[in-house]
Parts: structure tokens; C-alpha cells; sequence
């Protein structure tokens, strides 16, 4: 005898229970706090604050101490928390000139008004497992010196005095918010950039690895890559002026990529370009590669058909929040219309073994 | 549960929605483009639906979630309680009590009423998806009403296999204007898409909103010599008897013991009350459920 399967919510409400021990762990092990997370962990907290499109450590923080670590899951829960937030209104555009930088490098010049800053980048360790970090190593003393005050010109600025750079038109506008209009193609720069900038870390990676292996190869240099902390301003109708609201840090990647020419116009360099919150530079290199694949159509190149070309497959496979929703979605009851596909499939067995003894018959 | 507004959507949220809600019954079969916002659950576990339904709720409804047909499958269950906790709405398992139905596959085998809405789940809005990848190629086809690709999709499968091989979200047309995907229910359904109640399908990931306005003409697109055909399992069901029905088939053992049970849980359930037994049910009132 049959018995229907009931008792959903009492599975769930255990399910809930087991998972909130499980994240726990091992209760002689002390828990982990928030403020741990924040700053020993953060560049995972940088990662779910820019792909959560949200700019709050403590928030993120808690977001990677509730999911256990899994980072898309906690993006996830920074984004359903900040669609509740209300949209004041946008902030004026940051000057990244100003930025107080941390870590700022150029591929394409030995030295720069500014100087190359390495800051503290994984780039020139060896990869060697440090096991005095298992046995609670402090860190040795850190060599200090005078911060570069003042304004940090950008390295295209200077290609762009000579004219050798192609410039981008100054957009006054607003621009559309992807998080409050549905996207509709083609998709303006600002909107691209939009989607790159809290699209999937690995997904953009991957894309912007293929267009250096020749899928819409448009050699890179790194012009710039800084990171730093920049001041958030925004006018409020009230006052009538700009006032600042806040300090983030954010990465910001400007390449320059393989000039191009026509009959009218000079050969110039053109540019991709990436900005991305908090200490996240494979990011936003990512990105700035991916943009400058993206950007076929307005600079006249031809379309090679790759993958990073092509605005509808980029922009509409990104976000990780949106593909592992419908990956995993794949896991519910489907027996209804598994049902019917079983349903269809015995039909069509049986017309063609008839077919195939009618045919032996004769 | 007072930090959300009621159904947690804000009220400019849901006044976009019902925006896109009012255009899709303007435009029947229409895939309205909309907002769609993060909702606390996952892209393709019914945030379409759930946002339709935070938008259409009003605090005197009566709120009923089924998912394969039934009440009581745990993602059914987690939307029902999401309403329950940020709306406070009345819930119900009952079909004839529900004000407002959030469907995924299924169409309850009752007929509504014109006092109800059906809210479905829809994964992938576009018919001509698997056809065409490329939304902006797909929406030219919609707007110069170019469906001769899905026809010839129809004509291979008869000329390959004999039959047209599409067993669940099976295509329609809705009132002589667009090709419509009427989310994965099985074809079974499809006739049951003319009805008195409004029904309104929201896909969330993918960012549309369609409806079908009451008593709307819906045709099944097939050929003249192989018409359309709803298909069921060639039994009945095994609790109740109903013969009318859509079917799950259940494997009871592996000896390829298996038995035929009504998907619509709530429909079985109120045969076997007034008294209807199936061959290996047993009288309502001694049954473990």
C-alpha cells in the first residue's frame, strides 16, 4: 500500500536545523566572528561585495559566515538583501584620479608621475605553503614610507595628450540601472560595463582568457592597474551642491589595446576598461578585456564570432546568481513532465517495433 | 512578520509589475519585459511567479501553491510559507477556496473560475528558444509573426519519429496572434489553457511577463492530418479511480512493480472523500495521508 509522501515542511524545517549545525562545526573549535571574516578574509569579502553589486563589509562578512563559505551563496544573499534597499539616487562619478592608492602598477611604462606602487599583491610570492601561518605567525614589521599625496594622474592621460589614444565621449546622462530596467539589447557601454563589473569572477575570467588565445584576440597591455580608496559624492537637491557620503575601494583596470586605423582616421590605440569593487584585479583586468572584446561593432572591427563578442551570450550568461539559480533548479520534482516524456517515448518504441515486424511479416 | 511590506515586494515594485501584468492581458501571449528583482529564493525556483503572485495578493485572499499538481512538494511548501510569513495571507490546499494559484506544471484538474487567478512558474518564456538562441532574433520573429521555424520544427519531428515529440510545454497559439510557451505542463493540459480564470505566467530570471486574458481563444499548434492530442498514462488512477486525470507513475518495487496516482493531490483527495476508491486505494477515512 502506497502511502503519499507528506511531511514537506517537517523535511524542510530539519533540513534547516542540520544545516545551521553543520556551519556551526565542531563545537570545541571556537566560532568565527563577523570582524574575523571582515579582515582576515577579505578579499572573499571584496568578491561578494562586488558581484553582490553592495558595498558593506560587515554585511558580506555575515553573508560568507551564514553560507558556510560558499561565496555564490552569500553573493546571493547580499543581492536579495540590497534589492529591498531604496535607490536614493546615483552618485556622481568617482574620480579615480584622486584615488588614494594602494597598489598601483603600469605594463606599459618603466616609470610614471606616481610612481609604481606594488602594495600588497600575491604576485612575486612563491607559491609555498607557510606553515608558521598554521602555528599563529604574527607578521614581521612592515617597512613604512610617505604616502604620495595628491592626485595620481592616469597613464593614458598622457597617450591621450599625444593623441594616441581614441577618447571616449563624455556621457552626461544618468545611465540606466540594470538592477531596476529589464535589459533589452543592444545594451549601451554603461549598461556592459554594469553586468561585467558584478558578473561571475569566473566567468568573466574565462572570457577574457579566450580572447588572448586568439577567440577575438585583441592584444592587452595593463596601462593601469591601481587600487585605492576614492571618495563617494553626491549632489543633494536640498543643498544644491556635492557632498561626500562615503570612501570605498575599488580596482580599476584601464588596458590599451591594438590600435586600429581607416581611411579617415589615423591609426590610435583604443582602450577596454574595468572597475570593480574592493581589492579584485583579475576582475577587473577581466573585465577590462572582455569590455574592449565587446566594443567590436562601435570601433569597426569585424565579428570573428567568438564568444566574447557577443553581447546577448555575454550578458545574459554572467551572472552567477542568475545560472546557479537555474542549474540548480534542475534538482526539483520534474515527474510531471518527465511523465509525459515517458508517455511519448513508449508510443514511439511501440509504433516503431510495429513498423519493424510489419515490415519482417512481409 | 513586520520588517517586509506586505508580500515583501515594495509598492513600486509591485506597481511595475502590474504594470507588465496589465500590458501582457492587453497583448495576450505578449512576453512583456519587466524588472524582475532578487527575490530571497532562487532564479529558476519560481521568483516569475512569486513576484506575480506578491503583486496580485490582497490581504483578504486565499493563497494555494502546487507544484507537479500537488500541495505538499517542499518547494511548494517554501513559496506557500513565504507568503504565509511576509503577506499573512489565508492559505488552502483546496482548489475551489483559492483566490489566486501558483502553479508549477501543472493546470489544477478543476475547472476555475472567473474569480480566480492562475500564477504560473515559467523557466524559459520563449517558444522559439531551442530554435532560435539569440533574444534579439527571437523577438524580431515574435514582432513580424515569423513562426514558420516552429512549424518545420513540428514537420521534422513527424517525418523522424512520427509524432511531434514534444510532450510538455507544447506550443500554442493565443488568439490568432502569438506563439506562446505555456510553461512545462504536460499537453495534457493545453485544453484546459481556455478558461474562465485570469492566468498570468512570470519568468524571473528571464526577466517577462505574459498572460492570458479569461476565455481566450488558445489552439495547440499541430497539421491537419496530425492533429494535436493530449496525451495521459492509459490508466486510472490507482487511489481514487479518477480516469480523467493526469497521472504520476510511481515504482513501487524493483520488480517493475508500479502503480498510477492522480497528480493533482487535492483533486484526489476530494474523490476519495466523497467516497471514490482506486484499485489499491483504500476508503478516505483509513488512509495513512
Amino acid at each position: 500500500m502506497y502511502v503519499a509522501v507528506k511531511g514537506g515542511e517537517r523535511a524542510i524545517d530539519n533540513a534547516h536545523a542540520w544545516l545551521a549545525e553543520e556551519r556551526r562545526g565542531d563545537l570545541e573549535v571556537p566560532e568565527l566572528s563577523v570582524a574575523q571574516i571582515r579582515e582576515q578574509m577579505t578579499l572573499a569579502v571584496n568578491r561578494v561585495m562586488a558581484e553582490g553589486s553592495l558595498y558593506d563589509p560587515d554585511l558580506a562578512a555575515l553573508a560568507i559566515k551564514q553560507a558556510r563559505g560558499d561565496l555564490i551563496e552569500a553573493i546571493f544573499l547580499i543581492r536579495a538583501y540590497r534589492t529591498t534597499l531604496p535607490r536614493f539616487g546615483g552618485s556622481n562619478p568617482v574620480e579615480t584620479e584622486t584615488m588614494q592608492c594602494e597598489r598601483r602598477v603600469s605594463a606599459t611604462f618603466k616609470d610614471a608621475p606616481g610612481g609604481q606602487v606594488l602594495g600588497p599583491t600575491f604576485d612575486y610570492t612563491h607559491r609555498l605553503l607557510d606553515f608558521k601561518l598554521a602555528a599563529d605567525g604574527e607578521p614581521a614589521d612592515v617597512a613604512m614610507s610617505e604616502p604620495h599625496r595628491g592626485a595620481t594622474p592616469h597613464i593614458m592621460s598622457f597617450l591621450d595628450r599625444e593623441d594616441l589614444i581614441q577618447t571616449e565621449p563624455a556621457g552626461n546622462d544618468v545611465p540606466d540601472d540594470l538592477t531596476r530596467t529589464p535589459l533589452e539589447l543592444p545594451a549601451s557601454r554603461a549598461l556592459r560595463l554594469q553586468s561585467l563589473t558584478r558578473g561571475d569572477e569566473g566567468f568573466i575570467l574565462g572570457l577574457a582568457y579566450s580572447t588572448q588565445r586568439g577567440y577575438a584576440r585583441n592584444h592587452a597591455f595593463v596601462a593601469e592597474l591601481r587600487i585605492g580608496s576614492v571618495a563617494v559624492e553626491m549632489d543633494i537637491p536640498e543643498l544644491g551642491f556635492a557632498i561626500e557620503i562615503g570612501e570605498i575601494t575599488v580596482t580599476e583596470c584601464e588596458t590599451v589595446n591594438q590600435f586600429q586605423g581607416s581611411k579617415t582616421q589615423p591609426p590610435q590605440f583604443t582602450r577596454g576598461y574595468g572597475l570593480v569593487f574592493g581589492m579584485t584585479e583579475r576582475k577587473a583586468i577581466s573585465m577590462a578585456l572582455v569590455d574592449r572584446a565587446l566594443r567590436w561593432k562601435e570601433l569597426g572591427e569585424d565579428n570573428l564570432g567568438a564568444p566574447a563578442q557577443d553581447e546577448e551570450f555575454v550578458l545574459y550568461h554572467s551572472d552567477n546568481i542568475q545560472a546557479t539559480g537555474f542549474l540548480e533548479h534542475i534538482k526539483l520534482p520534474h515527474y510531471v513532465d518527465f511523465q509525459s516524456e515517458l508517455e511519448l517515448i513508449r508510443k514511439l518504441r511501440r509504433e516503431a517495433h510495429d513498423a519493424i515486424s510489419r515490415e519482417a511479416a512481409e | 512578520m513586520s520588517d517586509y511590506n506586505f508580500a515583501y515586494l515594495d509598492e513600486q515594485t509591485k506597481r511595475m509589475i502590474r504594470r507588465a501584468i496589465l500590458k501582457g492581458l492587453a497583448i495576450p501571449g505578449y512576453q512583456v519585459p519587466f524588472a524582475s528583482r532578487e527575490m530571497p529564493m532562487p532564479y529558476g525556483w519560481g521568483t516569475g511567479g512569486v513576484q506575480v503572485s506578491a503583486a496580485v495578493l490582497t490581504p483578504d485572499d486565499t493563497f494555494k501553491v502546487i507544484d507537479q499538481g500537488a500541495d505538499d512538494t517542499t518547494n511548494a511548501v517554501s513559496i506557500r510559507r513565504f507568503f504565509q510569513k511576509t503577506a499573512g495571507v489565508a492559505v488552502t490546499e483546496a482548489t475551489a477556496e483559492a483566490s489566486v494559484i501558483q502553479t508549477r506544471h501543472r493546470i489544477p484538474e478543476q475547472d476555475l473560475r472567473a474569480d480566480q487567478i492562475l500564477v504560473y512558474q515559467v523557466p524559459i518564456p520563449e517558444p522559439l528558444r531551442f530554435l532560435e538562441p539569440s533574444e534579439v532574433e527571437t523577438r524580431k520573429m515574435h514582432a513580424l509573426e515569423e513562426y514558420g521555424l516552429m512549424h518545420v520544427k513540428l514537420y521534422e519531428d513527424i517525418s523522424q519519429h512520427g509524432d511531434i515529440a514534444t510532450a510538455y510545454a507544447y506550443p500554442v497559439k493565443v488568439e490568432g496572434r502569438y506563439v506562446m510557451d505555456p510553461s512545462p505542463i504536460p499537453k495534457f493540459d493545453n485544453p484546459k489553457l481556455e478558461m474562465a480564470g485570469i492566468q498570468i505566467f512570470g519568468a524571473g530570471r528571464e526577466q517577462r511577463i505574459y498572460a492570458i486574458p479569461p476565455y481566450t481563444q488558445v489552439v495547440s499548434l499541430d497539421f491537419d492530418d496530425y492533429p494535436f492530442q493530449p496525451t495521459k498514462a492509459d490508466h486510472a488512477c490507482d487511489l481514487c479511480g479518477a480516469e480523467e486525470s493526469y497521472l504520476d507513475e510511481l515504482i513501487m518495487n524493483d520488480a517493475g512493480g508500479r502503480m498510477f496516482m492522480c497528480s493533482d493531490t487535492d483533486y484526489c483527495a476530494t474523490r476519495r472523500k466523497q467516497g471514490h476508491v482506486g484499485a489499491q486505494g483504500v476508503p478516505y477515512k483509513e488512509a495513512a495521508t
